[in-house]
């Protein structure tokens, strides 16, 4: 049977690839019968009511899902179909108590015209008392207007969609999560909305191990714990997981919603020197060993303020006195050991080859990355031979876009082996920031067009 | 940090990946910890194949925890296995680290934990 599922209609991008996620984490058989960017309506074919509950239960963007009985371009196609498809369900509504409504998207009707509208529904013989508050059913007629539809006088909505109402998302996870009432945050913590997506876009369930190399406050992990995974999570900056060492640190953040089961280990790390266990990439590889996450799951910092930066010496022949001072220092517990900048593309490729060595098998890498809206100054996806694309989410500001993209690792006998060798043969360039960094770059040129002649602002 | 992440572990420096010696790391005046956490089985028996028994049972015995069996139990054995459940349940997700140092057993390096979180920054001339 088809299902209607009632999307905000807000994140446009993100609301399918988070829909189809929780149709391969609950293991259900989903086909698209209907979507569009444009609509908060959504029409998929699935095996039972049961199927619909579970699928959206922790969606974010999904509202609720109803059991479509009819749909049209206007009232009377809609009656056909639920008179044509329908009638062996009606018996079973005959004495519950019930609801009737009427959601109108972009568009409004008077009093009057509802009561009309629901009376054209009698033929249903519904006999049960009629309840507003927490009735048995509730029977929705969703209308689709054109944009502006009043202002225009419009007289009637370009589609309509009747159902029964089965069940609703998670819309109250992102208040739960709400960075407002968070003890410890940072500039960068991910607003919780779009934390919990990409923690359903990587799969989060309870069992699975996600870890989070930038992981800051540590907005992803809580959002995957949530979900019940197990978390991992390293930062180059041990300050951002130490916070104040009293309230205001990582961990009180997970203390403060109950999920310190799903705190599995933090510590302070360079993603380019890591500690974490790791075998290399093999053509001929089995496929098992030493693979430990299911997902891995980043917002890498976009070094815009202060440009990557990586443990090491930038130019090692002019300060020669850095590193044997950091020979004499490294073992005081307050030594910072130098960085030096490190190339945006690059750090998007490191991450993508960790990934490639530490995801199992259809183990999911979901990770933010920032680009300019022009199309000269587009970011391309960063590709990997053992990552395919599943998908790319976009949320766009005034004049740069940020983007969740998606990968599955692929088994080692899947991997194109001419693609990795010609991978091997490439390395990055440049040195400043800028060089290494086109976004940054893009940044601090306004996003002005390449051949504008403002490439070289500071 | 839960004694499980010492398994993912090793020393951060390039040159000493290649040596067995360099996992796992050894703790040093270790302060342990314990947090009261629901026992998750299925949890267990996923991470059982990520597990380096090995190591696991290295780390184990130097933290002062009864001697694990040489082979890891199957999953199967793990279900039915009550006892070992809750032996790795307590070793692997309730005990954490809270202070003290992790040695490389190759490079001899010390890495600093403070709280709970370890420190794997290294200083220019081990990059
Ligand atoms: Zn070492």
């Amino acid at each position: 049977m088809n299902y209607l599922i009632r999307f905000s209609q807000s994140h446009e991008t993100f609301r399918l690839p988070e829909i189809q996620s929780l149709a391969l984490i609950e293991g259900i058989d989903m086909k698209v019968i209907f979507y569009s960017l444009e609509s908060p309506f959504c029409v998929v074919n699935l095996p039972s009511p049961d199927a619909a509950a579970r699928l959206i239960r922790r969606s974010i963007l999904a509202m609720s899902i109803h059991e479509l009985w009819g749909s049209g371009p206007d009232l009377s196609a809609v009656h056909a179909a639920v008179q044509a498809t329908t009638r062996h369900l009606w018996s079973r509504y005959m004495i519950c108590s019930f609801k009737f409504t009427i959601d109108s998207y972009q568009g409004s009707r008077s009093a009057e015209d509802k009561v009309r509208i629901i009376n054209s529904f009698a033929y249903l013989g519904f006999a049960g008392p009629i309840q507003m508050r927490r009735p048995d059913e509730e029977f929705i007629l969703f209308e689709d207007w054109e944009f502006n539809s009043t202002p225009l006088g419009i007289p009637d909505p370009k589609y309509y969609y009747f159902g029964r109402y089965l069940a609703s998302g998670a819309r109250d996870l992102p208040k739960k999560l709400d960075l407002k009432k968070r003890r410890y945050i940072s500039t960068t913590s991910m607003d919780a909305e779009l934390a919990l997506v990409t923690a359903n876009l990587v799969l989060a369930v309870p069992g699975k191990v996600i870890y989070d190399p930038f992981v800051g406050t540590g907005s992803f992990p809580i959002a995957c714990a949530q979900f019940g995974a197990l978390t991992f999570g390293s930062d180059i900056d041990g300050r951002s997981i130490r916070g104040d060492e009293k309230k205001r640190t990582l961990r009180a953040n997970f203390e403060q919603y109950g999920l310190l089961a799903g705190l599995g280990g933090m510590f302070t790390a360079d993603l380019t020197n890591s500690p974490i266990r790791r075998a290399e990439l093999r053509y001929d590889g089995d496929g098992v060993t030493g693979r430990l996450f299911d997902g891995i799951v980043c917002d890498p910092p976009y070094g815009v303020r202060e440009g990557l930066r990586v443990l090491g010496v930038r130019d090692p022949e002019k300060c020669p006195w850095v590193i044997p001072k950091g020979k004499e220092m490294y073992k005081n517990p307050d030594f910072i050991p130098p960085r030096k900048p490190y190339s945006f593309l690059a750090m998007l490729d490191s991450i993508l080859q960790f990934s490639a060595q530490t995801l199992v098998d259809n183990g999911r890498l979901s990770f933010w990355m920032p680009t300019a809206n022009d199309q000269n100054q587009e970011i391309p996806v960063p590709k990997h031979p053992y990552l395919e694309i599943v998908s790319v989410c976009t949320q766009t500001f005034n004049k740069w876009s940020r983007r969740l993209i998606t990968y599955r690792r692929i088994p080692d006998r899947e991997v194109d082996q001419e693609a990795m060798k010609a991978r091997e043969e490439m390395k990055p360039v440049g040195k400043t920031a800028d060089e290494l960094n086109p976004f940054r770059k893009a940044y601090f040129s306004k996003f002005e067009p390449v051949d504008g002649g403002f490439n070289d602002a500071p | 940090m839960k004694v499980l992440t010492l398994n993912f572990l090793s020393c951060a420096v390039k040159s000493c990946k290649s040596s067995s010696d360099s996992f796992p790391l050894h703790p040093k005046d270790a302060e342990l910890v314990s947090d009261d956490v629901e026992l998750n089985q299925q949890l267990l028996v996923n991470l059982l194949p990520r597990i380096d028994w090995n190591a696991l049972r290295t780390t184990s015995t130097e933290l002062g925890f009864p001697q694990l069996p040489e082979q890891p139990p199957t999953a199967e054995e793990l279900q039915a296995d009550a006892k070992m459940l809750k032996d790795l349940h307590t070793l692997l997700m309730e005990t954490q680290i809270n202070e003290g140092k992790l040695v490389c057993g190759h490079c001899g390096h010390e890495y600093a934990v403070r709280e709970g979180i370890a420190n794997f920054l290294l200083p220019s001339h081990l990059v």
